[in-house]
């Protein structure tokens, strides 16, 4: 099993995250997702005889970033490589990536684990390489057909050290980097359109083993919960394979959704020979000290140190920082909403509890939420004035989701607004008091409990809108008297 | 007068003082090929019309006073620079009717200038060849004797030239396929430092190495193309970005003070004894106009074949990988899966020596070779640049012969590759190196044939490699020999 007490998992992940650049990595063709076949491409994408690639600018911004944030060590001096294959929907017949000197090296990434523990991820790589265009084979009779409008579109390669020890390890690892891709806007994240893909490189070993066990690599995982499942799929298959006295055969898989299971791929015999070579039509790319400097001062506040700051300055839990800093619409929902003065405390328990709880309900993101940061605010700033009680402000919350209406109208509009005024709240009292007697003497006998029933109907004969500490203070005073 | 049997820098005159319209010119040009190509087959295509408009409106440029010193001047150009719309062969099969959708950097400059492009010039099949007789459209010949090869790779530039089928052509070198033609045709090839001139365009053979360059009947002619075709492009990040001087008016005929290096390694057993003369009687001209002759030595150039023969296969292999049927060029009849497509279409479009080539660069990049073969050759590639450094701190230019031997028969090597390879014996450094080298006619052997010399300057010392050549045409006249046809 994938939790066997003999066995531990060994997993690395390698990403490749597209480049949010305007244009493509080596020629001015835009990368604009879903456009009809064979529109986005030019000479130079399409690798005509003769043409030469110019390295996008932009793009290195962003791997610096990148880098950056994972406190990875970026090369002074990095080389672009050739790595040859055949392939139609690969039109110069290699493709241009980074080898021996990739742009960054020795990163890292820390992951909160459910158990409470923070564990260190290592990145041992992160290079830009070009992404290849894409083959279409179904409902096509006898041939394929090519679309290279993706042929260009930057990549970058993040690869980890093989420190993951489950799925739920690769899963968080997975969350934490795109999270911090999207912090940079330099990746969108989206894995059904594959502009965030994910291999698993998975071996096991028993516990205590010091050397690595024969790893696979696990191809065609389009999220991540597949790539849990194809990584808790394939530790068992080594693991029976390995207690029925087989050998683990190093390949790479295919994982299949639809089956839950993986088929093999190719294996290490037909591995391709990629022959790379420094790439001779671009110069060695030289990054100055003075540039990461300039990067590194146009950083954002970057989820980890968000965290932090939300539970230092703001007081939060570190579970609810971990929670609104997850990503960064989330943590920037929070912050406006405290922006239109909620109380932080206040705001991140209606946003974790309630507006999550309907989000989640309703299968939405938060970005998708009917309900803005400033309203949540406004609502928020309503019940801290008095004018709602907490209670009152749910129903708001709930009627705001449904008519994106502002939470001061749905208030006015239904006559929620909590009424303080001590002289109507005496008035509905003495009533309540007049109409059950019973209930009094109970009191006056010694039975205090009953004065939430009381409670109960004075806010019924108000339809909740009295103020609570009001009706307490009031009820109080005249049963004692 | 014959308008085809002048230089470019009197074309230019004529043309200036209306002595003559640009359209007499091109059209005697294009009269000259349509009598003397189909004896030689120096152009794979003619473009007429295409010269004829642009001669038309050279003539307008030169009425209103906005020409330049290439307005109106017929040129050809190898036909692995991509012209628009015009088919660019590379000549090879797999490109025997490709019309590229985009124009290279050199023939759009020469283009902006007023140049006349009467046509592309035959060719090795992508570039890759000494003699060239592995062009699809048939081995070109040289005009000093046509049952002899004019050298290659940019055999059809070099020929057209000595023919007089232009006025000035433009090739490439990568192992010195612009300067061993050059030598083998009387005529003037000038290979620039790499990156002097982009490579946008220009079909790549092996990238670190391919250099665009001119050919002329002088150098000072050289230097009026240069002028125009040089400079940094952003579509070519190894294009540099330093200045362009203004070659002609740096052209002089004094030497004194100038140290001209003879490297002892180029003097070696195999060469044509009748070659070594002709340096040493040019060594003595250079002394007669003030130069110091200095010997020098450059110790690894004995590795550079087994170098280049690593390095430009390498890359070659690759480069020619995006030739596989998909978009564009030849693709198979009916192919029934990809391999075979791949399969056939590389099989049915390319020659012998571009397969052998491609297996040779495929050979050293594989796993467990690289370490042995690719980075052994770049460690030795520094090693010959580094030989070249040391001697420019002595001397200011090197002086060798540019081949070996005179122009050999037709079908005389095609069969031994290495005796063919042999032929780039003095020319492949100064690619390895990066370095500007000039070939010039300096002599002719016993049976008339023309011998070449090279002149080698370190990195973009173009402006006086051209002078010294020039000097060196102003005190000779081996460059206005002309074969008879």
């Amino acid at each position: 099993m994938a939790n066997d007490p003999l066995y531990e998992t060994i997993i690395g992940l390698e990403v490749h995250a597209q480049m949010l650049t305007r244009s493509k990595i080596f020629c001015g063709c835009s990368t604009t997702f879903g456009a009809e076949a064979n529109t986005q491409i030019c000479p130079v994408c399409a690798a005509f005889p003769g043409v030469l690639p110019v390295l996008n600018r932009e793009l290195v911004q962003m791997a610096i970033k990148t880098g950056l944030a994972v406190h990875g060590t970026i090369r002074e001096r990095s080389e672009f490589a050739r790595k040859n294959y055949f392939y139609p929907d690969l039109p110069a017949g290699y493709q241009i990536s980074q080898f021996e000197l990739p742009i960054i090296e020795r990163g890292e990434l820390t992951l909160d684990l459910e158990s409470g523990e923070k564990k260190r991820i290592g990145i041992t790589r992160i290079h830009m390489e070009v992404d290849a265009g894409k083959s279409l084979h179904e409902g096509i009779q006898g041939a394929s057909w090519i679309d290279l409008n993706r042929t260009g579109t930057p990549l970058l390669e993040i690869v980890s050290e093989p420190d993951l020890r489950s799925s739920r390890e690769a899963g968080a690892y997975l969350k934490k980097l795109r999270s911090i891709l999207r912090y940079l806007q330099v990746c969108d994240g989206n894995m059904e359109e594959g502009s965030f893909r994910c291999d698993a490189n998975v071996s096991v070993r028993r516990r205590g083993d010091t050397r690595l066990g024969t790893r696979t690599e696990l191809k065609n995982l389009n999220s991540i919960r597949n790539v849990m499942r194809a990584i808790d799929f394939e530790a068992d298959r080594q693991i029976d394979l390995l207690e029925s006295g087989g050998t683990i055969v190093q390949e790479t898989r295919l994982w299949d959704a639809n089956l839950n299971t993986s088929r093999s791929m190719r294996g290490k015999e037909e591995a391709h020979d990629y022959r790379y070579f420094p790439e001779p039509d671009l110069p060695p790319l030289v990054i100055t000290r003075e540039r990461i400097d300039a990067v590194a001062r146009q950083l954002p506040e970057l989820p980890d140190a968000k965290a932090i700051r939300f539970s230092r300055e703001l007081g939060l839990s570190e579970y609810d920082a971990g929670v609104l800093t997850s990503s960064r619409e989330m943590a920037s929902f929070f912050e406006e909403t405290v922006q239109q003065g909620a109380h932080p405390k206040t705001a991140a328990n209606w946003i974790t509890v309630e507006l999550l709880g309907r989000l989640n309900r309703e299968g939405l993101e938060i970005e998708q939420s009917a309900v803005t940061p400033r309203r949540l605010g406004r609502l928020i700033g309503l019940i801290q004035s008095g004018d709602i009680s907490g209670k009152i402000a749910k129903q708001v919350f709930e009627l705001m989701f449904e008519t994106e209406a502002d939470p001061e109208r749905i208030v006015a509009e239904r006559g929620l607004k909590q009424v303080s005024d001590t002289g109507a709240i005496e008035a509905a009292v003495d009533k309540v008091l007049a109409e059950n007697p019973t209930q009094v003497q109970q009191y006056r006998e010694g039975k205090t409990k009953v004065a939430g029933f009381l409670v109960g109907q004075v806010m019924k004969a108000t339809r909740g809108k009295a103020n609570p500490a009001a009706v307490n203070a009031i009820l109080q005073a005249k049963l004692s008297g | 007068m014959d308008p085809t049997q002048i230089t470019l820098v009197q074309a230019h005159a004529m043309l200036r003082s209306r002595q003559i319209s640009a359209r007499e010119l091109t059209t005697a040009f294009l009269e000259r090929i349509a009598r003397i190509n189909p004896i030689i087959n120096a152009f794979i295509t003619v473009d007429g019309e295409g010269a004829m408009a642009a001669a038309r409106m050279a003539d307008e440029r030169l009425a209103q006073g906005t020409a330049t010193p290439m307005t109106g001047i017929p040129v050809g150009v190898k036909d692995l620079f991509c012209t628009q719309h015009l088919t660019t062969t590379c000549g090879s099969k797999m490109l025997a009717r490709f019309r590229p959708p985009y124009e290279s950097t050199v023939t759009r400059k020469l283009k902006e200038a007023g140049a006349v492009i009467l046509g592309k010039t035959n060719m090795d099949e992508f570039a890759m060849g000494s003699s060239n007789e592995t062009s699809w459209f048939g081995p070109v010949r040289n005009p000093w004797d046509i049952r002899r090869i004019p050298g290659g790779s940019s055999g059809g530039s070099a020929a057209a030239l000595a023919a007089r089928l232009a006025l000035a052509t433009i090739g490439s070198d990568t192992g010195g396929s612009i300067r061993q033609p050059a030598a083998l045709t009387g005529t003037t090839g000038l290979k620039p430092t790499y990156g002097r001139i982009s490579r946008f365009g220009m079909i790549a053979f092996a990238s670190s190495l391919d250099q665009a360059g001119p050919m002329a009947w002088s150098a000072a002619d050289a230097a009026m193309v240069l002028q125009v075709i040089a400079g940094h492009d952003a579509m070519d990040s190894t294009s540099i970005r330093d200045d362009v001087p203004d070659y002609s008016a740096h052209l002089s005929t004094r030497m004194e003070g100038l140290r001209i290096g003879i490297p002892a390694e180029y003097h070696p057993e195999s060469l044509n004894p009748e070659i070594g003369q002709a340096l040493d009687e040019a060594g003595r001209v250079f002394g007669a106009l003030g130069a110091t002759l200095v010997p020098v030595s450059l110790p690894h150039t004995r590795h550079a074949i087994p170098t280049y023969y690593i390095i430009a296969p390498a890359e070659a292999s690759s480069n020619l990988a995006r030739f596989d049927g998909v978009r564009f060029g030849h693709r198979c009849q009916d192919p029934v899966d990809l391999k075979d497509m791949y399969t056939r279409t590389r099989s049915e479009g390319f020659g012998a020596e571009v397969k052998r080539r491609i297996m040779l660069g495929t050979y050293v990049l594989s796993s467990g070779y690289y370490d042995a073969y690719y980075r052994k050759a770049q460690k030795v590639r520094r090693l010959i640049a580094d030989d070249f450094h040391q001697a420019f701190q002595k001397v200011d230019l090197l002086l060798t012969p540019t081949t070996p031997g005179t122009a050999f028969p037709l079908g005389e090597k095609i069969d031994d590759p290495v005796a063919m390879y042999l032929s780039d014996l003095f020319t492949i450094n100064v690619n390895l190196a990066g370095l500007p080298g000039i070939s010039i006619p300096c002599g002719s052997d016993s049976q008339g044939l023309p011998i070449g010399m090279q002149l080698i300057a370190p990195i973009l010392k173009e402006a006086p490699l051209l002078s010294a050549a020039h000097a060196f045409q102003t005190a000779t006249s081996w460059h206005q020999r002309k074969p008879e046809l």
